[in-house]
Protein backbone atom coordinates (compact mmCIF):
# COMPACT_ATOMS: atom_id res chain seq x y z
CA UNK A 1 0.00 0.00 0.00
CA UNK A 2 0.99 3.65 -0.50
CA UNK A 3 -0.11 6.64 1.55
CA UNK A 4 0.78 9.91 0.73
CA UNK A 5 0.74 12.85 2.58
CA UNK A 6 -1.67 15.68 2.17
CA UNK A 7 -0.02 18.92 2.66
CA UNK A 8 -2.58 21.73 3.96
CA UNK A 9 -2.43 25.19 4.50
CA UNK A 10 -5.23 27.31 6.12
CA UNK A 11 -7.36 24.47 5.62
CA UNK A 12 -6.66 24.30 1.85
CA UNK A 13 -4.56 22.17 0.05
CA UNK A 14 -1.29 22.64 -1.45
CA UNK A 15 -1.22 22.40 -5.01
CA UNK A 16 1.87 20.42 -4.76
CA UNK A 17 0.17 17.60 -2.85
CA UNK A 18 -1.88 17.22 -6.14
CA UNK A 19 0.90 15.99 -7.94
CA UNK A 20 2.25 13.92 -4.95
CA UNK A 21 -1.61 12.26 -5.00
CA UNK A 22 -1.15 11.43 -8.46
CA UNK A 23 2.51 10.29 -7.91
CA UNK A 24 1.58 7.89 -5.11
CA UNK A 25 -1.26 6.10 -7.15
CA UNK A 26 0.71 6.02 -10.29
CA UNK A 27 3.01 4.34 -8.30
CA UNK A 28 0.88 2.10 -6.44
CA UNK A 29 -0.78 0.91 -9.77
CA UNK A 30 3.04 0.03 -10.96
CA UNK A 31 3.22 -2.37 -7.89
CA UNK A 32 -0.46 -3.56 -8.29
CA UNK A 33 -1.43 -1.73 -5.07
CA UNK A 34 -3.65 0.92 -3.72
CA UNK A 35 -2.88 4.39 -2.55
CA UNK A 36 -4.37 6.21 0.41
CA UNK A 37 -3.82 9.67 1.86
CA UNK A 38 -2.96 11.27 5.14
CA UNK A 39 -4.02 14.71 6.17
CA UNK A 40 -3.38 16.76 9.51
CA UNK A 41 -5.05 19.27 10.68
CA UNK A 42 -8.68 21.01 10.02
CA UNK A 43 -9.37 21.03 6.22
CA UNK A 44 -12.53 22.92 4.23
CA UNK A 45 -11.95 21.62 0.90
CA UNK A 46 -13.51 18.67 0.34
CA UNK A 47 -11.60 15.07 0.42
CA UNK A 48 -13.18 13.12 -1.15
CA UNK A 49 -11.89 14.96 -4.14
CA UNK A 50 -8.86 13.43 -3.61
CA UNK A 51 -10.03 10.09 -5.47
CA UNK A 52 -9.73 12.13 -8.69
CA UNK A 53 -6.04 11.64 -8.24
CA UNK A 54 -6.14 8.16 -7.65
CA UNK A 55 -6.79 7.84 -3.50
CA UNK A 56 -8.88 5.60 -2.65
CA UNK A 57 -9.23 6.29 1.58
CA UNK A 58 -8.22 9.77 3.62
CA UNK A 59 -7.13 9.46 6.84
CA UNK A 60 -7.97 12.20 8.41
CA UNK A 61 -6.91 13.66 12.28
CA UNK A 62 -9.06 16.67 12.47
CA UNK A 63 -7.48 18.40 15.27
CA UNK A 64 -7.04 22.16 15.05
CA UNK A 65 -3.91 22.25 17.27
CA UNK A 66 -2.15 20.59 14.13
CA UNK A 67 -3.20 23.33 11.87
CA UNK A 68 0.63 24.50 13.54
CA UNK A 69 3.18 22.58 12.22
CA UNK A 70 5.64 21.17 14.23
CA UNK A 71 8.01 18.31 12.57
CA UNK A 72 8.27 16.29 15.35
CA UNK A 73 4.37 15.67 15.89
CA UNK A 74 3.46 15.33 12.63
CA UNK A 75 6.63 12.99 12.08
CA UNK A 76 5.00 10.70 15.17
CA UNK A 77 1.33 11.24 13.95
CA UNK A 78 2.44 10.15 9.92
CA UNK A 79 4.77 7.13 11.45
CA UNK A 80 1.63 6.01 13.14
CA UNK A 81 -0.53 6.36 9.83
CA UNK A 82 2.33 4.22 8.20
CA UNK A 83 1.94 1.49 10.96
CA UNK A 84 -1.79 1.29 11.17
CA UNK A 85 -2.42 1.37 7.42
CA UNK A 86 1.16 -1.41 6.30
CA UNK A 87 2.19 1.44 3.62
CA UNK A 88 5.69 0.38 2.13
CA UNK A 89 6.10 4.19 0.02
CA UNK A 90 5.30 7.34 1.45
CA UNK A 91 5.50 9.95 -0.53
CA UNK A 92 5.31 13.84 -0.20
CA UNK A 93 5.40 16.86 -2.19
CA UNK A 94 8.83 18.35 -1.70
CA UNK A 95 7.66 21.53 0.26
CA UNK A 96 9.19 22.79 3.00
CA UNK A 97 7.37 20.79 5.30
CA UNK A 98 8.20 17.50 3.15
CA UNK A 99 11.91 18.84 3.93
CA UNK A 100 11.04 18.88 8.03
CA UNK A 101 9.07 15.76 7.78
CA UNK A 102 10.69 13.37 5.39
CA UNK A 103 14.15 13.10 6.77
CA UNK A 104 12.42 12.70 10.53
CA UNK A 105 10.58 9.93 9.51
CA UNK A 106 13.20 7.86 7.33
CA UNK A 107 15.28 7.89 10.68
CA UNK A 108 12.22 6.46 12.65
CA UNK A 109 11.06 4.16 10.24
CA UNK A 110 14.51 3.20 8.82
CA UNK A 111 13.23 4.15 5.02
CA UNK A 112 15.19 5.22 2.50
CA UNK A 113 14.46 8.56 1.17
CA UNK A 114 14.60 10.05 -1.76
CA UNK A 115 14.06 13.75 -1.96
CA UNK A 116 13.58 15.88 -4.90
CA UNK A 117 12.24 12.97 -7.21
CA UNK A 118 11.63 13.70 -11.05
CA UNK A 119 9.93 10.44 -12.20
CA UNK A 120 8.26 7.65 -11.26
CA UNK A 121 10.00 4.77 -9.58
CA UNK A 122 11.58 1.85 -11.72
CA UNK A 123 10.45 -1.12 -9.88
CA UNK A 124 11.78 -3.14 -12.63
CA UNK A 125 14.69 -4.60 -10.83
CA UNK A 126 14.53 -3.44 -7.40
CA UNK A 127 13.27 0.36 -6.37
CA UNK A 128 14.91 3.10 -7.80
CA UNK A 129 14.03 6.72 -7.98
CA UNK A 130 15.54 9.17 -10.04
CA UNK A 131 16.06 12.60 -8.49
CA UNK A 132 17.62 16.16 -9.52
CA UNK A 133 21.29 16.54 -7.88
CA UNK A 134 23.66 19.07 -8.36
CA UNK A 135 21.08 22.29 -8.35
CA UNK A 136 19.26 20.83 -11.52
CA UNK A 137 22.59 20.28 -13.90
CA UNK A 138 21.97 16.26 -13.48
CA UNK A 139 19.96 13.31 -12.12
CA UNK A 140 20.65 10.73 -9.87
CA UNK A 141 18.92 7.40 -9.84
CA UNK A 142 18.81 6.38 -6.17
CA UNK A 143 18.48 2.88 -5.23
CA UNK A 144 16.41 2.60 -1.88
CA UNK A 145 17.11 -0.86 -0.52
CA UNK A 146 14.67 -0.63 2.61
CA UNK A 147 11.31 -2.36 3.47
CA UNK A 148 9.92 0.93 3.68
CA UNK A 149 10.64 3.90 0.98
CA UNK A 150 9.87 7.84 1.16
CA UNK A 151 10.03 9.86 -2.01
CA UNK A 152 9.44 13.86 -1.87
CA UNK A 153 8.97 14.42 -5.32
CA UNK A 154 9.36 17.34 -6.65
CA UNK A 155 7.11 20.15 -7.84
CA UNK A 156 5.73 20.65 -11.45
CA UNK A 157 8.42 18.06 -12.14
CA UNK A 158 5.60 14.79 -12.88
CA UNK A 159 2.47 15.23 -14.82
CA UNK A 160 -1.03 15.11 -13.17
CA UNK A 161 -3.07 12.13 -13.99
CA UNK A 162 -6.73 12.48 -13.25
CA UNK A 163 -9.00 9.57 -13.11
CA UNK A 164 -13.03 8.94 -12.05
CA UNK A 165 -13.25 8.36 -8.85
CA UNK A 166 -14.21 9.70 -5.32
CA UNK A 167 -12.28 8.72 -2.01
CA UNK A 168 -13.48 7.30 1.26
CA UNK A 169 -12.89 9.89 4.36
CA UNK A 170 -12.27 8.16 7.53
CA UNK A 171 -10.79 9.65 10.87
CA UNK A 172 -7.89 8.02 12.61
CA UNK A 173 -7.86 8.23 15.92
CA UNK A 174 -4.04 8.74 17.46
CA UNK A 175 -3.30 10.93 20.29
CA UNK A 176 -0.64 13.85 19.16
CA UNK A 177 2.55 14.06 21.85
CA UNK A 178 2.84 17.75 22.91
CA UNK A 179 4.40 20.07 20.77
CA UNK A 180 7.90 22.00 21.97
CA UNK A 181 7.35 24.70 19.10
CA UNK A 182 5.13 27.19 19.70
CA UNK A 183 4.10 29.51 16.55
CA UNK A 184 4.00 33.02 17.34
CA UNK A 185 3.48 34.58 13.65
CA UNK A 186 3.05 34.14 10.06
CA UNK A 187 3.44 36.48 7.59
CA UNK A 188 1.94 35.65 4.08
CA UNK A 189 3.10 37.53 1.06
CA UNK A 190 -0.63 38.40 -0.33
CA UNK A 191 -1.58 39.67 -3.62
CA UNK A 192 0.92 37.98 -5.32
CA UNK A 193 1.46 34.66 -6.96
CA UNK A 194 3.58 32.65 -4.49
CA UNK A 195 6.98 32.02 -7.07
CA UNK A 196 7.60 27.95 -5.50
CA UNK A 197 4.32 26.84 -7.11
CA UNK A 198 4.22 29.54 -10.34
CA UNK A 199 2.93 27.99 -14.16
CA UNK A 200 4.55 31.25 -15.21
CA UNK A 201 7.24 33.48 -14.28
CA UNK A 202 8.57 36.39 -15.82
CA UNK A 203 12.09 37.23 -14.18
CA UNK A 204 14.24 40.68 -14.22
CA UNK A 205 18.27 40.89 -14.19
CA UNK A 206 20.33 43.59 -13.91
CA UNK A 207 19.84 44.70 -17.55
CA UNK A 208 16.82 46.35 -16.52
CA UNK A 209 19.05 49.10 -14.97
CA UNK A 210 17.10 50.29 -11.82
CA UNK A 211 13.70 49.14 -9.86
CA UNK A 212 12.26 52.04 -11.35
CA UNK A 213 11.93 49.91 -14.40
CA UNK A 214 10.93 46.97 -13.11
CA UNK A 215 6.75 48.27 -14.19
CA UNK A 216 8.10 46.10 -17.39
CA UNK A 217 8.19 42.85 -15.25
CA UNK A 218 5.57 43.27 -13.20
CA UNK A 219 2.98 44.38 -16.30
CA UNK A 220 3.92 41.90 -18.30
CA UNK A 221 3.58 39.32 -14.91
CA UNK A 222 0.14 40.79 -14.25
CA UNK A 223 -0.82 40.02 -17.81
CA UNK A 224 0.14 36.33 -17.70
CA UNK A 225 -1.03 35.78 -13.84
CA UNK A 226 2.45 34.94 -13.71
CA UNK A 227 5.01 35.56 -10.57
CA UNK A 228 7.97 37.88 -10.42
CA UNK A 229 11.51 36.88 -10.06
CA UNK A 230 15.08 38.39 -10.15
CA UNK A 231 18.46 37.24 -10.48
CA UNK A 232 20.60 37.60 -7.64
CA UNK A 233 22.69 41.08 -7.75
CA UNK A 234 19.64 42.78 -8.24
CA UNK A 235 18.11 41.01 -4.79
CA UNK A 236 21.73 41.71 -2.94
CA UNK A 237 21.28 45.78 -4.28
CA UNK A 238 17.76 45.78 -2.67
CA UNK A 239 15.72 46.59 -6.24
CA UNK A 240 13.69 43.46 -5.62
CA UNK A 241 12.60 41.67 -2.34
CA UNK A 242 15.17 38.84 -1.62
CA UNK A 243 12.18 35.85 -1.91
CA UNK A 244 12.06 36.68 -4.99
CA UNK A 245 15.60 35.60 -6.07
CA UNK A 246 16.75 32.31 -8.19
CA UNK A 247 18.93 30.40 -8.84
CA UNK A 248 22.00 27.99 -7.01
CA UNK A 249 21.29 30.17 -4.08
CA UNK A 250 18.19 31.40 -3.80
CA UNK A 251 14.89 29.50 -4.76
CA UNK A 252 15.17 26.86 -7.80
CA UNK A 253 12.05 26.39 -9.35
CA UNK A 254 10.54 24.44 -12.04
CA UNK A 255 7.78 26.81 -13.82
CA UNK A 256 6.40 25.57 -17.52
CA UNK A 257 6.99 29.54 -18.74
CA UNK A 258 10.12 31.32 -17.90
CA UNK A 259 11.10 34.67 -18.95
CA UNK A 260 14.21 36.14 -18.66
CA UNK A 261 14.95 39.89 -18.86
CA UNK A 262 18.05 41.51 -18.99
CA UNK A 263 19.30 38.40 -17.30
CA UNK A 264 23.06 37.00 -18.71
CA UNK A 265 22.59 33.58 -17.63
CA UNK A 266 25.08 32.86 -15.09
CA UNK A 267 25.30 29.27 -14.56
CA UNK A 268 24.56 29.81 -11.04
CA UNK A 269 21.18 31.60 -12.53
CA UNK A 270 20.76 28.97 -14.50
CA UNK A 271 20.56 26.05 -11.60
CA UNK A 272 17.64 27.59 -10.50
CA UNK A 273 16.00 27.87 -13.41
CA UNK A 274 16.78 24.93 -15.77
CA UNK A 275 14.01 22.93 -15.30
CA UNK A 276 11.66 25.32 -16.34
CA UNK A 277 9.71 24.03 -19.42
CA UNK A 278 9.67 26.32 -21.94
CA UNK A 279 12.72 29.42 -21.31
CA UNK A 280 12.22 32.83 -22.81
CA UNK A 281 15.52 35.10 -22.91
CA UNK A 282 15.08 38.59 -23.91
CA UNK A 283 18.69 40.08 -23.65
CA UNK A 284 20.55 42.79 -25.85
CA UNK A 285 23.69 41.33 -26.18
CA UNK A 286 23.68 37.97 -28.75
CA UNK A 287 26.66 36.30 -27.22
CA UNK A 288 24.80 36.03 -23.82
CA UNK A 289 25.13 32.28 -22.42
CA UNK A 290 21.52 32.23 -21.49
CA UNK A 291 20.53 32.00 -25.46
CA UNK A 292 22.21 28.56 -25.39
CA UNK A 293 19.79 27.51 -22.23
CA UNK A 294 16.71 29.04 -23.96
CA UNK A 295 13.70 27.59 -26.70
CA UNK A 296 12.75 31.39 -27.59
CA UNK A 297 14.55 34.12 -27.10
CA UNK A 298 14.89 37.92 -28.96
CA UNK A 299 17.98 40.13 -29.18
CA UNK A 300 17.54 43.01 -28.35
CA UNK A 301 16.89 46.11 -25.99
CA UNK A 302 14.30 45.02 -23.55
CA UNK A 303 12.71 48.78 -22.90
CA UNK A 304 11.86 48.55 -26.61
CA UNK A 305 11.11 44.96 -26.60
CA UNK A 306 8.83 44.10 -23.52
CA UNK A 307 6.18 47.13 -24.04
CA UNK A 308 5.81 45.33 -27.51
CA UNK A 309 5.42 42.17 -25.83
CA UNK A 310 2.84 43.87 -23.30
CA UNK A 311 0.47 45.10 -26.15
CA UNK A 312 1.04 41.66 -27.89
CA UNK A 313 -0.34 40.00 -24.96
CA UNK A 314 -3.49 42.58 -24.63
CA UNK A 315 -4.04 42.31 -28.17
CA UNK A 316 -4.25 38.32 -27.37
CA UNK A 317 -6.17 38.76 -24.45
CA UNK A 318 -8.93 40.98 -26.08
CA UNK A 319 -7.18 43.78 -23.63
CA UNK A 320 -6.46 46.56 -26.13
CA UNK B 1 26.67 28.27 24.97
CA UNK B 2 27.90 25.45 22.57
CA UNK B 3 27.48 25.13 18.87
CA UNK B 4 27.90 22.62 16.39
CA UNK B 5 28.34 24.17 12.86
CA UNK B 6 28.09 20.49 10.08
CA UNK B 7 30.41 21.75 7.35
CA UNK B 8 30.51 19.67 3.93
CA UNK B 9 32.84 20.06 0.92
CA UNK B 10 31.07 20.36 -2.29
CA UNK B 11 32.54 21.34 -5.74
CA UNK B 12 32.41 24.92 -6.67
CA UNK B 13 29.58 26.41 -8.19
CA UNK B 14 30.67 27.02 -11.36
CA UNK B 15 32.17 23.26 -11.80
CA UNK B 16 31.79 21.10 -14.92
CA UNK B 17 28.97 18.63 -13.81
CA UNK B 18 30.22 15.11 -15.75
CA UNK B 19 30.65 11.27 -14.69
CA UNK B 20 32.70 8.55 -15.24
CA UNK B 21 33.13 4.35 -14.82
CA UNK B 22 29.79 4.37 -16.74
CA UNK B 23 27.89 7.34 -15.47
CA UNK B 24 28.43 6.04 -12.00
CA UNK B 25 30.59 8.70 -10.23
CA UNK B 26 31.17 12.63 -10.23
CA UNK B 27 34.05 13.41 -11.93
CA UNK B 28 36.29 15.43 -10.09
CA UNK B 29 39.28 15.86 -12.32
CA UNK B 30 40.28 19.71 -11.85
CA UNK B 31 37.29 20.31 -9.56
CA UNK B 32 37.35 23.07 -6.68
CA UNK B 33 36.16 22.17 -3.93
CA UNK B 34 34.44 24.93 -1.47
CA UNK B 35 32.27 24.90 1.77
CA UNK B 36 28.88 24.29 0.77
CA UNK B 37 27.86 27.50 0.53
CA UNK B 38 24.61 27.29 3.08
CA UNK B 39 27.33 25.99 5.81
CA UNK B 40 29.71 28.82 5.05
CA UNK B 41 27.49 31.47 4.31
CA UNK B 42 24.42 30.83 6.65
CA UNK B 43 25.33 28.47 9.70
CA UNK B 44 29.23 29.04 10.50
CA UNK B 45 28.81 33.09 9.89
CA UNK B 46 25.54 33.05 12.28
CA UNK B 47 26.91 31.02 14.48
CA UNK B 48 30.13 33.23 14.72
CA UNK B 49 27.40 36.48 15.19
CA UNK B 50 26.58 34.56 18.60
CA UNK B 51 30.02 34.15 19.73
CA UNK B 52 30.45 37.98 19.02
CA UNK B 53 27.70 38.87 20.93
CA UNK B 54 28.30 36.28 23.71
CA UNK B 55 31.80 35.43 24.64
CA UNK B 56 30.31 32.21 26.20
CA UNK B 57 29.54 30.80 22.95
CA UNK B 58 32.25 28.06 21.64
CA UNK B 59 31.93 26.78 17.82
CA UNK B 60 32.52 23.05 16.86
CA UNK B 61 32.71 22.34 13.46
CA UNK B 62 31.88 18.47 12.43
CA UNK B 63 32.95 17.40 8.87
CA UNK B 64 31.97 13.61 7.60
CA UNK B 65 34.42 13.09 4.97
CA UNK B 66 37.92 11.85 4.25
CA UNK B 67 41.29 13.97 4.34
CA UNK B 68 40.44 15.59 1.13
CA UNK B 69 38.27 17.77 3.14
CA UNK B 70 41.03 18.95 5.68
CA UNK B 71 41.68 22.40 3.39
CA UNK B 72 37.62 23.55 3.72
CA UNK B 73 37.88 22.52 7.52
CA UNK B 74 40.50 24.80 8.18
CA UNK B 75 39.04 27.64 6.24
CA UNK B 76 35.83 27.16 8.41
CA UNK B 77 38.22 27.26 10.90
CA UNK B 78 40.04 30.27 9.66
CA UNK B 79 36.38 32.17 9.43
CA UNK B 80 35.93 31.67 13.38
CA UNK B 81 35.06 28.36 14.46
CA UNK B 82 37.17 26.87 17.69
CA UNK B 83 37.81 23.32 17.46
CA UNK B 84 36.74 20.72 14.52
CA UNK B 85 35.93 17.16 14.43
CA UNK B 86 36.36 15.32 11.13
CA UNK B 87 34.76 11.66 10.95
CA UNK B 88 37.34 10.04 8.82
CA UNK B 89 34.81 8.01 6.13
CA UNK B 90 33.06 8.28 2.80
CA UNK B 91 29.58 9.48 3.02
CA UNK B 92 27.86 6.82 2.45
CA UNK B 93 24.57 8.34 2.18
CA UNK B 94 22.22 11.17 4.20
CA UNK B 95 21.65 8.52 7.39
CA UNK B 96 24.74 7.18 7.69
CA UNK B 97 26.26 10.97 7.59
CA UNK B 98 23.18 11.83 10.26
CA UNK B 99 24.49 9.01 11.98
CA UNK B 100 27.84 10.43 12.17
CA UNK B 101 26.93 13.51 12.93
CA UNK B 102 24.80 12.18 16.31
CA UNK B 103 27.42 10.93 17.64
CA UNK B 104 29.36 13.83 17.67
CA UNK B 105 26.86 15.77 18.68
CA UNK B 106 26.13 13.67 21.06
CA UNK B 107 29.22 13.42 23.18
CA UNK B 108 29.77 17.13 22.87
CA UNK B 109 26.06 18.08 24.03
CA UNK B 110 25.30 20.91 22.37
CA UNK B 111 22.59 23.49 22.58
CA UNK B 112 22.13 24.11 19.10
CA UNK B 113 23.40 22.44 16.07
CA UNK B 114 23.12 24.06 12.29
CA UNK B 115 23.62 22.67 8.96
CA UNK B 116 23.05 24.48 5.34
CA UNK B 117 19.41 23.99 4.11
CA UNK B 118 21.16 21.72 1.51
CA UNK B 119 24.40 20.31 -0.01
CA UNK B 120 24.70 21.81 -3.60
CA UNK B 121 25.93 18.73 -5.05
CA UNK B 122 23.32 16.30 -3.42
CA UNK B 123 20.49 18.55 -2.67
CA UNK B 124 19.22 16.24 -0.18
CA UNK B 125 17.80 18.88 2.36
CA UNK B 126 17.82 15.74 4.84
CA UNK B 127 20.51 15.87 6.95
CA UNK B 128 19.43 18.25 9.14
CA UNK B 129 16.01 16.49 10.36
CA UNK B 130 17.58 12.82 10.28
CA UNK B 131 20.00 14.60 12.88
CA UNK B 132 17.40 16.12 14.78
CA UNK B 133 15.22 12.75 14.84
CA UNK B 134 18.36 10.75 16.22
CA UNK B 135 18.60 13.11 18.49
CA UNK B 136 15.41 13.66 19.57
CA UNK B 137 15.54 17.24 19.28
CA UNK B 138 13.13 20.11 17.60
CA UNK B 139 14.06 20.93 13.82
CA UNK B 140 13.37 24.38 12.20
CA UNK B 141 14.57 23.61 8.87
CA UNK B 142 15.04 26.81 6.04
CA UNK B 143 15.36 29.55 8.86
CA UNK B 144 15.80 32.76 7.50
CA UNK B 145 16.38 34.52 10.70
CA UNK B 146 17.73 33.13 14.58
CA UNK B 147 18.11 35.06 17.76
CA UNK B 148 18.78 34.00 20.95
CA UNK B 149 16.84 34.72 24.78
CA UNK B 150 18.22 33.12 26.87
CA UNK B 151 17.63 29.72 26.53
CA UNK B 152 14.67 30.38 24.33
CA UNK B 153 15.55 30.74 20.54
CA UNK B 154 13.08 32.73 18.18
CA UNK B 155 13.72 31.18 14.67
CA UNK B 156 12.22 32.81 11.21
CA UNK B 157 11.72 30.01 8.44
CA UNK B 158 10.78 30.14 5.41
CA UNK B 159 6.98 28.27 4.61
CA UNK B 160 5.64 28.49 0.69
CA UNK B 161 4.94 31.90 -0.25
CA UNK B 162 5.54 33.77 3.21
CA UNK B 163 7.80 33.02 6.38
CA UNK B 164 6.41 31.65 9.92
CA UNK B 165 8.09 33.12 13.12
CA UNK B 166 8.73 30.06 15.68
CA UNK B 167 9.76 29.90 19.82
CA UNK B 168 11.58 27.00 20.18
CA UNK B 169 13.93 26.16 24.05
CA UNK B 170 16.88 24.80 23.24
CA UNK B 171 18.70 22.51 22.48
CA UNK B 172 17.29 22.42 19.18
CA UNK B 173 18.77 22.02 15.35
CA UNK B 174 18.32 24.31 12.82
CA UNK B 175 18.92 24.39 8.89
CA UNK B 176 20.01 28.03 7.50
CA UNK B 177 19.97 29.72 4.24
CA UNK B 178 19.54 33.06 3.01
CA UNK B 179 18.87 35.46 5.13
CA UNK B 180 20.63 34.50 8.34
CA UNK B 181 23.95 36.57 7.74
CA UNK B 182 26.02 37.42 5.44
CA UNK B 183 28.57 36.35 3.05
CA UNK B 184 32.17 36.61 5.19
CA UNK B 185 35.90 36.62 3.83
CA UNK B 186 38.54 35.24 6.46
CA UNK B 187 41.13 37.71 7.26
CA UNK B 188 44.71 37.15 8.08
CA UNK B 189 44.76 36.65 11.74
CA UNK B 190 42.33 34.21 11.12
CA UNK B 191 43.98 32.63 8.74
CA UNK B 192 46.98 32.27 10.72
CA UNK B 193 45.01 31.36 14.01
CA UNK B 194 43.14 28.42 12.46
CA UNK B 195 46.52 26.33 11.85
CA UNK B 196 46.44 26.08 15.48
CA UNK B 197 42.93 25.30 16.12
CA UNK B 198 42.32 21.77 17.23
CA UNK B 199 41.19 19.55 14.55
CA UNK B 200 40.17 16.05 16.02
CA UNK B 201 39.60 12.78 13.39
CA UNK B 202 37.64 9.69 14.42
CA UNK B 203 36.57 6.58 13.01
CA UNK B 204 32.99 6.13 11.85
CA UNK B 205 30.29 4.57 14.10
CA UNK B 206 28.47 1.63 12.94
CA UNK B 207 25.27 2.84 11.01
CA UNK B 208 22.86 2.03 8.03
CA UNK B 209 23.28 2.72 4.89
CA UNK B 210 19.42 2.99 3.13
CA UNK B 211 20.06 4.56 -0.11
CA UNK B 212 22.59 4.12 -2.96
CA UNK B 213 23.41 6.44 -5.88
CA UNK B 214 23.09 3.38 -8.96
CA UNK B 215 24.00 5.62 -11.78
CA UNK B 216 23.75 9.57 -13.02
CA UNK B 217 22.21 11.15 -16.09
CA UNK B 218 22.67 14.74 -17.58
CA UNK B 219 19.74 16.53 -18.80
CA UNK B 220 18.85 15.99 -22.67
CA UNK B 221 20.70 18.57 -24.67
CA UNK B 222 18.15 21.66 -25.63
CA UNK B 223 17.54 21.56 -28.86
CA UNK B 224 18.22 25.36 -29.80
CA UNK B 225 17.16 28.60 -29.57
CA UNK B 226 14.16 29.86 -31.53
CA UNK B 227 15.15 33.49 -32.08
CA UNK B 228 12.55 35.92 -33.45
CA UNK B 229 12.97 39.54 -34.33
CA UNK B 230 13.64 42.23 -32.37
CA UNK B 231 10.92 43.67 -34.46
CA UNK B 232 8.45 41.57 -34.40
CA UNK B 233 7.91 40.63 -30.36
CA UNK B 234 4.40 39.92 -31.28
CA UNK B 235 5.29 36.44 -33.20
CA UNK B 236 7.36 35.39 -29.94
CA UNK B 237 3.98 35.66 -28.42
CA UNK B 238 2.17 33.59 -30.77
CA UNK B 239 4.79 31.13 -30.85
CA UNK B 240 4.61 30.94 -26.85
CA UNK B 241 0.64 30.28 -27.62
CA UNK B 242 0.56 28.87 -30.57
CA UNK B 243 3.50 26.51 -30.49
CA UNK B 244 4.58 26.28 -27.24
CA UNK B 245 1.23 26.12 -25.36
CA UNK B 246 3.18 27.75 -22.68
CA UNK B 247 0.78 31.06 -22.26
C1 LIG C 1 28.65 31.12 -5.32
C2 LIG C 1 27.77 31.95 -6.20
C3 LIG C 1 26.39 31.76 -6.15
C4 LIG C 1 25.55 32.51 -6.98
N1 LIG C 1 24.21 32.29 -6.93
C5 LIG C 1 23.39 32.96 -7.79
C6 LIG C 1 21.99 32.72 -7.82
O1 LIG C 1 21.46 31.92 -7.05
N2 LIG C 1 21.23 33.41 -8.70
C7 LIG C 1 21.74 34.33 -9.57
O2 LIG C 1 20.98 34.92 -10.36
N3 LIG C 1 23.07 34.59 -9.56
C8 LIG C 1 23.90 33.94 -8.69
N4 LIG C 1 25.23 34.23 -8.68
C9 LIG C 1 25.70 35.39 -9.49
C10 LIG C 1 25.92 35.04 -10.94
O3 LIG C 1 27.23 34.51 -11.10
C11 LIG C 1 25.78 36.31 -11.82
O4 LIG C 1 26.68 37.29 -11.36
C12 LIG C 1 24.38 36.91 -11.82
O5 LIG C 1 23.40 35.91 -12.09
C13 LIG C 1 24.28 38.00 -12.85
O6 LIG C 1 23.05 38.68 -12.75
P1 LIG C 1 22.42 39.41 -14.02
O7 LIG C 1 22.33 38.48 -15.15
O8 LIG C 1 21.16 40.06 -13.54
O9 LIG C 1 23.46 40.59 -14.29
P2 LIG C 1 24.60 40.76 -15.39
O10 LIG C 1 25.54 39.61 -15.41
O11 LIG C 1 25.13 42.12 -15.18
O12 LIG C 1 23.82 40.67 -16.76
C14 LIG C 1 22.95 41.65 -17.23
C15 LIG C 1 22.50 41.22 -18.61
O13 LIG C 1 21.55 42.16 -19.09
C16 LIG C 1 21.81 42.39 -20.47
N5 LIG C 1 21.31 43.75 -20.76
C17 LIG C 1 21.83 44.93 -20.41
N6 LIG C 1 21.05 45.94 -20.83
C18 LIG C 1 20.02 45.38 -21.49
C19 LIG C 1 18.89 45.91 -22.16
N7 LIG C 1 18.65 47.22 -22.25
N8 LIG C 1 18.01 45.04 -22.72
C20 LIG C 1 18.24 43.68 -22.66
N9 LIG C 1 19.29 43.14 -22.02
C21 LIG C 1 20.17 43.98 -21.44
C22 LIG C 1 23.30 42.27 -20.63
O14 LIG C 1 23.63 41.92 -21.97
C23 LIG C 1 23.62 41.13 -19.63
O15 LIG C 1 23.58 39.87 -20.28
C24 LIG C 1 26.09 33.50 -7.85
C25 LIG C 1 27.47 33.68 -7.89
C26 LIG C 1 28.31 32.92 -7.08
C27 LIG C 1 29.79 33.14 -7.17
N1 LIG D 1 29.55 15.10 4.97
C1 LIG D 1 29.00 16.03 5.75
N2 LIG D 1 29.64 16.43 6.87
C2 LIG D 1 29.09 17.35 7.69
N3 LIG D 1 27.90 17.95 7.45
C3 LIG D 1 27.23 17.58 6.35
C4 LIG D 1 27.74 16.60 5.45
N4 LIG D 1 26.85 16.46 4.43
C5 LIG D 1 25.84 17.32 4.69
N5 LIG D 1 26.05 18.00 5.85
C6 LIG D 1 25.19 19.04 6.46
O1 LIG D 1 23.83 18.74 6.17
C7 LIG D 1 23.24 19.78 5.39
C8 LIG D 1 22.21 19.22 4.44
O2 LIG D 1 22.80 18.29 3.56
P1 LIG D 1 21.93 17.42 2.55
O3 LIG D 1 20.91 16.70 3.33
O4 LIG D 1 22.90 16.53 1.86
O5 LIG D 1 21.31 18.41 1.58
C9 LIG D 1 24.43 20.50 4.74
O6 LIG D 1 24.11 21.83 4.40
C10 LIG D 1 25.49 20.39 5.83
O7 LIG D 1 25.31 21.40 6.82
Amino acid sequence: MNLVFIDQAEGHIKKASFEAASYAAQTAALMGTTAEAIVLGTVSDDLTALGRYGITKVHTVADANLNEFDAQVYTQLIAEAVKATGADVLVFANTTTAKAVAPRLSVKLKAGLVSGAVALPDISNGFTVKKSVFSGKAFANIAVTTAIRIIAVNLNAFTIQEVEGSATVVPFTVQPISSKVKVSGVDKITGEVPLGEADIVVSGGRGLKGPENWGLVTELAGLLNAATACSRPVADIHWRPHHEHVGQTGLAIAPNLYIAIGISGAIQHLAGVNRSKTIVVINKDPEAPFFKAADYGIVGDAFEVVPKMIDAVKKMKGIA
Amino acid sequence: MKILVCISKTPDTTAKIAFTDNNTKFATDGIQWIINPYDEWYALVRAIELKEADAGVTIHLVNVGTAESEPIIRKALALGGDAAFRVNTLEEDSYFVAAQIAAIAREGAYDIVFTGKETIDYNGSSIGGMVAELLDLPYISHAVKFDLSGNTATVVREIEGGEETDQVSLPIVVSCQKGMAEQRIPNMKGIMGARTKPLTVSEPVTADILTRVASFDLPPAKAGVKLVSAEHPEELIRLLHEEAKAI
